[in-house]
């Protein structure tokens, strides 16, 4: 449900964005997502096909760049990304370790003419 | 319009974060609170880990605090009326359909507490473990319930919200010796995600436990 949030979020930056750059269309937005971030990617699509009609954004295509979960292991500092039952360092075995990446929630860039 | 067409595209650097509204009225709801000097914690689990149970256990375990609650549910008072019984200031969210509570949701909540007499205030979350972890209400702290019946495996399944809470409350300890509930592989995993946070067994029905995490509410209150 909050994806609708989310999506006008999204429309509010990209209308900044191309507003300073004196755009007059957006024909491409790059989003960053990581796994841990609870958004669906359908469902931006679903409200962004809703709610981009009449704004500098209308037709544009969306790209959405998942980014994984990775630990960085807290005993031996291997970085590594877990899989889906084993949180295990390949390197030394501890279990689990410091989410470094997987929470990444940003516009990163778009293509305007 | 076809000289626009012609027209390479070009690539604009934006790398600017999503959700920072909510954000922005998170950190104005945090002043808010401290200004009154009040505590505010963030109560999250599935539906029917007991998390009403365990507010209703707690309220009556701390009578000399002054505590308020506010309910969020997508829709119902009925959790509401429960805490309203015992004489706690209580207010609702309906979120009509919304998975998780918003930092403008529990600003708007706020305006109908007795906030000149309160010194805590426990919000219960959407029951939902993934997407209230992403969404800062202006709380002092994030407590995460896990009920027994649910599973030791669930930090696998649900990182996040394992990783962003303060303190971790496990749920209907009572029903321990009937379920394959392994509490070690559950620490195991959970210290594997966020070292340092506590982990308490508690059962409201029988009171297990309850001292530990009255004790750990009151030292967030700073006695």
């Amino acid at each position: 449900m909050h994806e609708m949030a989310v999506t006008e979020d999204i429309l509010r930056i990209v209308t900044e964005h191309a507003g300073q750059g004196g755009a007059s269309e957006v024909t491409d937005i790059y989003l960053v997502i990581g796994e841990l971030a609870s958004f669906v990617d359908d469902s931006i699509q679903f409200y962004f096909d809703l709610l981009a009609p009449g704004t500098v954004a209308e037709g544009a295509t969306l790209h959405f760049q998942r980014v994984q979960t990775r630990f960085r292991c807290r005993i031996c500092g291997h970085e590594f990304e877990p899989a889906e039952r084993d949180w295990l360092c390949p390197e030394c075995h501890a279990l689990g370790g410091e989410v470094i990446a997987g929470k990444e929630f940003y516009v990163e860039s778009i293509e305007v003419r | 319009m076809s000289e626009t067409n012609l027209s390479p595209s070009n690539r604009v650097p934006v790398v600017e974060r999503l959700l920072t509204a909510n954000e922005e009225v998170a950190a104005d709801n945090r002043v808010q609170f401290h200004q009154r000097q009040i505590k505010v914690g963030n109560i999250m689990a599935s539906p029917g880990a007991g998390k009403t149970t365990l507010l209703l256990a707690t309220i009556a375990a701390m009578p000399g605090r002054k505590i308020g609650v506010i309910e969020g549910d997508v829709a119902s008072q009925v959790d509401a009326e429960m805490i309203a019984t015992t004489g706690t200031p209580v207010v609702q969210i309906n979120t009509g359909g919304a998975c998780h509570l918003d930092a403008p949701m529990i600003r708007n909540a706020a305006k109908a507490l007795p906030l000149e007499e309160l010194e805590l205030i426990l919000v219960e979350n959407v029951g939902n473990l993934i997407c209230p972890v992403s969404f800062d209400l202006g709380q002092d702290f994030n407590v995460g319930l896990l009920s027994v019946p649910e599973g030791h495996d669930k930090p696998y399944k649900y990182p996040g919200i394992f990783e962003a809470v303060d303190l971790v409350v496990v749920t209907k300890a009572d029903l321990l010796p009937y379920l394959d509930f392994e509490i070690d592989t559950f620490r195991t995993l959970v210290h594997g995600l966020n070292p340092d946070v506590p982990i308490f067994v508690v059962s409201a029905k029988t009171g297990e436990g309850m001292e530990d995490w009255v004790a750990w509410l009151e030292t967030r209150l700073g006695i």
